[in-house]
């Protein structure tokens, strides 16, 4: 029944719009002459909307560019070219005063709550120093009440506002990181790999957590991660990045159940299944690897460097469909011709000149 | 659903001999500062020729250590073992001489550690590192050794061995370093291996290569594989039978298809349950209360009392034994019967 809610057209206007954003490291040699010798495309042209309200859920390998594009939603790092507008407005460009205005309402939850927060600081200064950039948002006599609020809303002891990080769990810790994320009342939470480091008995506390306070709260949030099946627990929309590149978008019952990027379907397959009686499945659907129609698609080969990415598509070095095409053409984020007007969950975007429907026989 | 019981994945058929590895009521405990925490509390499981056997646990759940006092590579002090027996092949290898545990370790038990990059010598090649094995257990020269390595490497679907033997850890993205430890566990063919955590550093793409190749070299062999993991999918894709740990104890046992479809212990039902899935999107995860113990305050009675929704008054004073549930079934439950029953 809750099915239908969630899987329905995302609600809200679009308050953050990504277009194009580019994030080259450059690569230099020689130490006091240095000279640019190339460049490592951690993010090379990617474009998403972010709607009110919405989770977007970000999927990928390590080094595919995920955090790096968290980076560049927050402005941790420069965008090479690209623009990213919040509520119209392009962020990548702003500075100073502007670019905290813009802060306050974009914040962000890290990944690694052991390093994340400051040892030497309480939590209730750990929670309260946003409100030292931002004094606007609560008065310096107000914020003990409200750091200890936000300690309650996160379901930890208001009390404990004078305890240190290693007095904490992990998932503690966690938090702690979202209420500090929570100070300013931001209409946005970027959330890299909010739950991967921690036990998987508390693991789904947090994402509960988190699920609520976006109820409570009308937050959007950017949810990377690479346990897919979290990701499709709380994410309205899913986009899946390789290389830089974003290779399928759309919503989590297009992308799990009618993925059409070969990248993506290679990547779902490879996800174990908490069902012994999977593997009988996979066992007896076929051995031949890629050509599987259910089986595990083992992908061989490593991810390639993001310095130097194959030509045209970048999937196309693992890529069992791989064609001559491939190499020579960039296939565009868009809806395959095929599924075009088609009205089925194929009809999403995805990257891939020759996007098709994996094991049309298995819903036979 | 009992309808469809056709046994498809029965457990390997149970040899008549002895099983090739046995821990007997094992108990280490580590002296601190603190106090003392007792990291294993009388775990027995055992694992015969050619099974996979998962050790399925969190953080602090005694799963490692145990691993590391049957390989021996535990730090005594601070840890002790004050109680139990290791039996390989029949022995016991807690009351053998250092001599000659050194002489299993390697050769006939060999471990393969979560992160590789930590675990190989930044400063030597691989192949130096794989050769050495062979220098050191069988004496081969330095020529023959590098022969060997490449061998294994090729073995292990490392693409290129020949040229890449020269090269160092840092050289190889995380999944080829996983092949290099499974390489060096399997370079002198041992009958044992354990994995503690091979996967868990690696992306999903690359652990299906990984626990791929495993099995493969498993099928290829009699070896038997301990698997230590935290990871539900994993264990489901691999494992013959599972040992559930929490604060040092097993909870529960049992062959795999058995505890998936029917927990018999609470922890056990708890983890399952949280698991994300399709049909309840939307809705509140299942969540275990509560955080896992401080080993150094173990609750009194059954250490998973203060997260557990059955718990009654008998279960915060009494330890409950590991009840028979089944054959090669069991759970350290005192309501295990209620657990299966709803």
């Amino acid at each position: 029944m809750t099915d239908t809610v969630k899987g329905a057209a995302p609600a809200g206007e679009p308050i953050l719009q990504v277009r194009n954003l580019v994030k080259h490291f450059p690569l230099t040699r020689g130490i006091v002459f240095q000279k640019q010798v190339g460049a490592v495309k951690a993010v090379d042209g990617i474009s998403f909307d972010l709607h009110r309200g919405e989770t977007l859920g970000i999927v990928g390998e390590s080094g595919c560019g995920k955090s790096t594009v968290a980076k560049l939603l927050m402005n941790l790092e420069r965008a090479t070219s690209g623009e990213v507008f919040y509520k119209g407005e392009d962020i990548t460009r702003l500075s100073g005063r502007a670019l905290k205005a813009v802060r306050r309402n974009i914040q962000m939850v890290f990944q690694d709550p052991y390093t994340s927060l400051n040892p030497r600081m309480t939590v209730g200064d750990i929670i309260g120093e946003p409100f030292d950039i931002h004094p606007e948002v609560a008065p310096k006599g107000d914020r003990r009440k409200r750091v200890q609020e936000l300690l309650d809303v996160v379901g930890l002891n208001p009390e404990y506002v004078n305890r240190y990080p290693h007095q904490f769990s992990g998932g503690q810790r966690q938090r702690i990181g979202i209420a500090r994320g929570l100070a300013l009342n931001p209409e946005i939470i970027i959330c890299d790999e909010p739950v991967s480091a921690l036990d998987v008995s508390v693991q789904a506390q947090v994402v509960n957590l988190m699920e609520k306070l976006q109820d409570e709260f009308g937050l959007s949030y950017i949810f990377i991660a690479h346990d897919l099946s979290i990701v499709r627990h709380i994410s309205d929309r899913v986009g899946v990045m390789y290389l830089g590149r974003m290779a399928e978008i759309g919503t989590d019952a297009e992308i799990y159940e009618h993925p059409t990027h070969p990248y993506t379907q290679a990547l779902l397959s490879a996800v174990p299944v908490p069902d012994p009686q999977a593997r009988e499945q996979r066992a007896a659907g076929a051995d031949s690897g890629a050509a599987a129609g259910r089986g595990r698609i083992i992908l061989s080969g490593d991810v390639p460097s993001p310095a130097d990415p194959p030509s045209g598509c970048r999937f196309r070095t693992r890529c069992w469909k791989a064609q001559d095409r491939c190499a020579q053409e960039q296939p565009l984020l868009a809806v395959p011709e095929v599924f075009r007007g088609s009205g089925t969950p194929a009809e999403h975007e995805s990257a891939c000149h020759f996007a098709e429907e994996r094991a049309t026989a298995e819903a036979a | 659903m009992t309808a469809t019981d056709t046994m498809a994945g029965a457990p390997a058929p149970a040899t008549a001999t002895a099983p090739l590895l046995e821990v007997r009521d094992l108990h280490v405990e580590f002296h601190t500062r603190d106090g003392v925490a007792r990291a294993v509390n009388g775990v027995n499981y055992s694992v015969n020729a050619g099974e996979t056997l998962a050790v399925l646990g969190e953080s602090g759940s005694g799963k490692s250590v145990t691993a590391q006092a049957i390989m021996g590579i535990l730090d005594m002090p601070p840890g002790r073992i004050p109680q139990g027996e290791i039996l390989f092949q029949g022995q016991d290898m807690l009351k053998m001489s250092a001599e000659a545990r050194r002489k299993i370790r390697g050769r006939k038990i060999a471990m393969i550690f979560q992160d590789a990059l930590s675990s190989l010598n930044p400063v030597l090649s691989v192949g130096y590192q794989l050769g050495e094995m062979f220098r050191v257990h069988q004496g081969l020269s330095r020529k023959a050794a590098k022969a060997r390595s490449i061998e294994l490497m090729d073995r292990v679907r490392i693409p290129g061995a020949r040229a890449r033997v020269n090269d160092y850890p840092h050289q190889f993205s995380g999944g080829m370093r996983q092949r290099i430890m499974i390489a060096m566990a399997l370079a002198l063919e041992p009958d044992l291996i354990i994995a503690d955590e091979p996967t868990t550093a690696l992306d999903v793409t690359v652990q299906a290569q990984v626990m791929d190749l495993l099995a493969e070299l498993q099928r290829e062999s009699t070896m038997g594989l301990i698997l230590i993991t935290h990871d539900l999918g994993v264990v489901a894709d691999v494992a013959d039978k599972i040992a559930v740990m929490y604060a040092g104890r097993i909870v529960e046992n049992a062959p795999v298809h058995e505890i998936y479809r029917q927990p018999a212990h609470p922890y056990t039902k708890g983890l399952l349950q949280s698991i994300p899935r399709v049909d309840r999107k939307g809705q509140e995860l299942y969540a275990i209360k509560g955080l896992p113990p401080n080993l150094l305050h173990v609750p009194a009675g059954c250490a998973f009392n203060p997260r557990c929704p059955m718990a009654q008054d008998v279960c915060r004073t009494d330890v409950p034994p590991l009840h028979t549930v089944g054959a090669g079934r069991g759970s350290a439950c005192h309501f295990w019967k209620e657990t299966l029953g709803d």
